[in-house]
């Protein structure tokens, strides 16, 4: 009799293995994954005994479409790995090139090169703050965030004349400079973001249903992070000061005064909270780069039109809104790479959902899997 | 023999003529309480989809009539044709029948509820009650689609409806006792009668009665919002979570039903709640009462569930047991125990 | 028992400062474009499909098939055939197949161009039922845009004179492809 009282409740003895369980297939096709991820749940009840992501269904090759191109044809690819932070991409892969044939950036493309990246990983992290909301059940902040991000998607536009895979640095620089207006523009979007960051914590940080569904919930230890290579701000709100724009420096991000965030919870609230503060932070580069924006050309001299890279191998890492992207380039002095090898942040940030989920119940889970922000044709390649 | 027979049949059509106004006043009535439920659950529709474009700053519907509002009824005209799928293996007859028990509660409910002081379906004096009763099968209707689905998805969510809806059940009801008991009747058209006069007559600004009273509707409203599975409590169609929860293998007019019942469902107690708390179709200033306050009142609430949905997050599912079982249920049964307190000590000064 | 007082305080102020916020944004004009009926203006550097550029003193393309966008292109969605016409001193473009199906808009093609004889152009709306409709001979749309031209311009003077700007002439373009199907 008390077999079969438990078997209904699904109560399980601590320690003992969970009677009866079943399997919950979450996608490929699951408004919470984003994407075509699928996770398989082993469920007792709505508790995961084991959350199994199965990757590979937006596979597309990358890197072996690396191998086969010219350097400047695999480009164009680099913005659509994560086409969220498209530029940042680019600037990984362009940065791995100039390393290696040592082209010189004149300093006026490095600065645009910083305020592109940055304006691209605030509207970056308003499609996560928006979409992370729907995956809470809060749908309006999805369209406020839009609606700033359409800003900042106007501004990029007009100066790549894309709108999502933009493609606009070059081996050398940029394919072109950028207007007056765009600079005003960018000021003046500084201007607007700055309250309206104030209002989203109003509407959505300080909200007690929201704060309660993430306090405390998904708690990720730096060990867990150090385990399986998360970067970016999983390992910033697990209270690792890891950011790639002050540990390996690049570009012109020396030149600025900015602050890492980093939150010691560990918990969904703080990869959030992370998150809001890297746009104030984003926001505070974007200025100091415009006053100090220098002139001059914004493309290199002598950049040969065939590009042959000596051979070597080169890497080159940049901080891109999910974590550390990195390229690197294995060469044999030809026009075409040996082996382009990208190291993804959202791979590894995934990996850690199956330790971390044990034990959650379901909406939590795909709380925390919202907090990690997962860009699925990222973690594919 | 013969006589008595003619005699018997002569008295039977008189007791029928004698009651033959009442049967067709009682038909025009249901009928029309079922036309305002079906109209109301297909333009609450339209409402919620313009309350939400214009809270997300969007136009919302535009294209099908006048601002759209031809919009529910092309929807409707689309469910309809469509094919109604009885995917294999689910068990056929409940998965049908839920949409009917879905829908059907909240349309006999609606029919003691008091629009003004003539305008009533069915004045009788256990109309709270019989709400009630019939909520409960609202719950149950739910549950059996979910479950008779055959999908996990809807199995959880079959699960999730029932706990929460036991859950919020208790406070609802204890905060309906304080009502009766403030009130002294089950007759919802007593209870607005109950309240005639200006504002400060209306259950709701009821101080001196329960000083908690604010607190009371409040619970009520929150529950209301449960009952009828509503953001921030939307368990049961967590689409970010269950896909359509309970509703995920319905299609066609069977999630069409669905879909209506939620909205009956937030007509009803939003009714509830005016009839209870806000005074009914009294006006707030004690003169010229009439239906017109019923429903601007009725259609306040409705927007501000409206409104709710779209600014809120959805509640964590322990989160949700967790303030019905530690705050709500507590707060109510202590207003319940203040107020039948301060009955016991003033009735006797006041009477 | 006060801390939870205070939190139920604290966490009822935020649902309510909430709820202000958002009745904030309901009366706020909205922000949407209503798409078929209003569209935007596309970008001065908007990349849309590659188009021929004409040379504005023959009024024929100015791409003589030398086919370098052909190999700067990274999907090969480019086919370039040219040939020497009788009399001319240079070669002259005959065919240019764009698969627009392949095309990932990078802009290869336009940077590899020493002459700039091809640019994106500013059309959007590109939708269609069948997908040969998007592979597209560049240089027989020029042609057609070319001889509607000549034949606006033979036309009488009730015909409203218009400056036709490239741009100008591209809805046209597209609203002849429609009628094809």
């Amino acid at each position: 009799m008390t077999e079969k009282a438990d078997f209904l409740t699904g109560d399980v003895a601590a320690g003992q293995p969970p009677r009866e369980t079943f399997v919950l297939n979450l996608g490929p096709q699951h408004p919470a994954t984003h994407g075509v991820l699928r996770v398989k749940m082993t469920m007792d009840g709505e508790y995961i005994v084991r959350a199994e992501p199965v990757c590979g269904y937006i596979h597309r090759m990358q890197e072996k479409m690396g191998e086969n191109r010219t350097y400047a044809q695999f480009l164009p690819n680099t913005s659509r790995i994560d086409y969220l932070s498209a530029m940042t991409y680019t600037h990984a892969f362009v940065g791995a090139v100039e390393r290696a044939a040592k082209i010189p950036v004149p300093p006026r493309a490095e600065y645009i090169r910083v305020i592109t990246s940055e304006l691209n990983r605030i509207s970056s992290h308003l499609v996560w703050w928006g979409a992370f909301l729907l995956d809470l059940g809060g749908f309006t902040p999805l369209l406020y965030a839009f609606d700033d991000r359409e800003k900042i998607l106007d501004l990029l536009e007009a100066i790549t004349g894309a709108r999502l895979t933009y493609c606009y640095y070059r081996f050398g620089g940029l394919c072109n400079d950028v207007d007056d207006s765009f600079i005003k523009g960018t000021r003046e979007f500084v201007a607007h973001m700055r309250p309206r960051l104030k209002m989203y914590r109003g509407l959505v940080t300080e909200n007690i249903i929201f704060r309660k569904r993430l306090e405390g919930i998904g708690p990720i230890s730096q060990e867990m992070c150090r385990k399986y290579g998360a970067t970016g701000p999983v390992i910033r709100g697990s209270g690792v000061s890891y950011d790639v724009r002050r540990v390996e420096p690049y570009s012109a991000y020396p030149e600025f005064d900015f602050e890492i965030p980093t939150f010691p919870g560990g918990d969904s609230m703080a990869r959030y909270l992370v998150r809001m503060e890297e746009m104030v932070q984003s926001l505070r580069i974007i200025e100091q780069a415009l006053d100090k924006l220098p002139a001059g050309p914004v493309m290199a001299d002598k950049v040969p039109r065939v590009l042959k890279l000596p051979a070597g191998d080169y890497c080159y890492a940049v901080e891109a809104a999910r974590g550390r992207f990195a390229v690197r380039i294995v060469s044999d002095n030809k026009e075409i790479p040996y082996r382009v090898k990208l190291r993804t942040p959202s791979l590894s940030n995934l990996s850690l959902f199956e330790e971390a989920s044990k034990g959650m119940l379901l909406p939590d889970a795909l709380a925390l899997m919202g907090s990690l922000d997962l860009v699925i044709p990222d973690i594919d390649r | 023999m013969m006589q008595s027979l003619s005699g018997f049949i002569a008295g039977f059509w008189q007791f029928i003529a004698s009651l033959w106004p009442e049967p067709l006043r009682l038909v025009l009535f249901l009928g029309g309480i079922m036309a305002f439920v079906g109209l109301n659950a297909a333009y609450l529709v339209w409402v919620e989809r313009k309350g939400a474009a214009r809270f997300q700053r969007r136009p919302g519907p535009t294209e099908v009539g006048y601002a759209g509002l031809l919009q529910p009824i092309a929807d409707a005209v689309k469910l309809l044709t469509k094919q109604l799928i009885v995917p294999a293996g689910v068990d056929a007859t409940l998965f049908r029948a839920a949409p009917l028990m879905v829908m059907a509660p909240a349309l006999m409910s609606l029919a003691v509820i008091p629009f003004s002081d003539v305008l009533s379906a069915r004045n009788i004096n256990v109309g709270l009650l019989m709400i009630f009763a019939f909520g409960s099968i609202n719950v149950m209707a739910l549950m059996l689609g979910g479950w008779s689905s055959r999908n996990k998805y809807a199995i959880i969510s079959a699960a999730r409806i029932v706990s929460q809806n036991v859950a919020y059940e208790i406070p609802m009801l204890l905060v309906v006792i304080t009502m009766v008991m403030v009130t002294g009747t089950m007759n919802l058209s007593d209870i607005v009668k109950a309240q005639a006069g200006p504002f400060w007559h209306w259950n709701l600004f009821k101080v001196w009665v329960n000083p908690l009273m604010p607190v009371t509707f409040l619970i009520f409203y929150i529950c209301m919002l449960a009952e009828t599975n509503r953001a921030p409590f939307d368990m049961a169609e967590a689409e970010s979570e269950l896909v359509a929860g309970a509703y995920t293998e319905y299609s066609g007019m069977g999630f069409g039903v669905f879909f209506m019942a939620e909205y009956a469902n937030i007509l009803l107690g939003c009714s509830l709640a005016t009839v209870l708390f806000l005074g009914g179709w009294q006006s707030p200033i004690g003169i010229w009462s009439g239906v017109v306050w019923f429903l601007l009142k009725l259609y306040f609430l409705v927007f501000s569930v409206v409104w709710i949905r779209w600014t809120f997050p959805r509640t964590q599912f322990y989160g949700l047991l967790n303030l019905s079982w530690k705050i709500l249920i507590p707060v109510s049964l202590f207003t319940l125990i203040l107020s039948s307190a301060m009955l016991k000590l003033i009735k006797p000064f006041a009477a | 028992m006060k801390s939870a007082l205070k939190e139920i305080a604290v966490g009822f102020n935020s649902l309510i400062t909430g709820m202000r916020i958002t009745l904030g944004q309901f009366f706020k004009r909205s922000v949407t474009l209503q798409y078929p009926h209003e569209s935007l203006k596309m970008s001065e550097r908007f990349r849309g499909h590659i188009e021929l550029v004409k040379d504005p003193a023959t009024g024929k393309a100015i791409c003589y098939a030398c086919k370098l966008c052909e190999r700067a292109c990274p999907s090969d969605c480019i086919i370039v055939e040219g040939a020497k016409l009788d009399g001319a001193k240079k070669r002259s473009v005959t065919t240019y197949q764009l698969d627009f199906t392949k095309c990932s808009l990078c802009g290869s093609c336009v940077e590899a161009c020493r002459d700039g004889a091809i640019r994106f152009s500013h059309d959007y709306n590109l939708a269609s039922l069948s997908k040969e409709e998007f592979v597209m001979d560049l240089f027989k749309r020029l042609e057609t845009e070319r001889e509607e031209e000549e034949r606006r311009e033979g036309k009488p003077a009730s015909a409203v004179p218009v400056a036709v700007k490239p741009e100008a002439a591209q809805p046209a373009a597209g609203q002849t492809k429609v009628e094809v199907k």
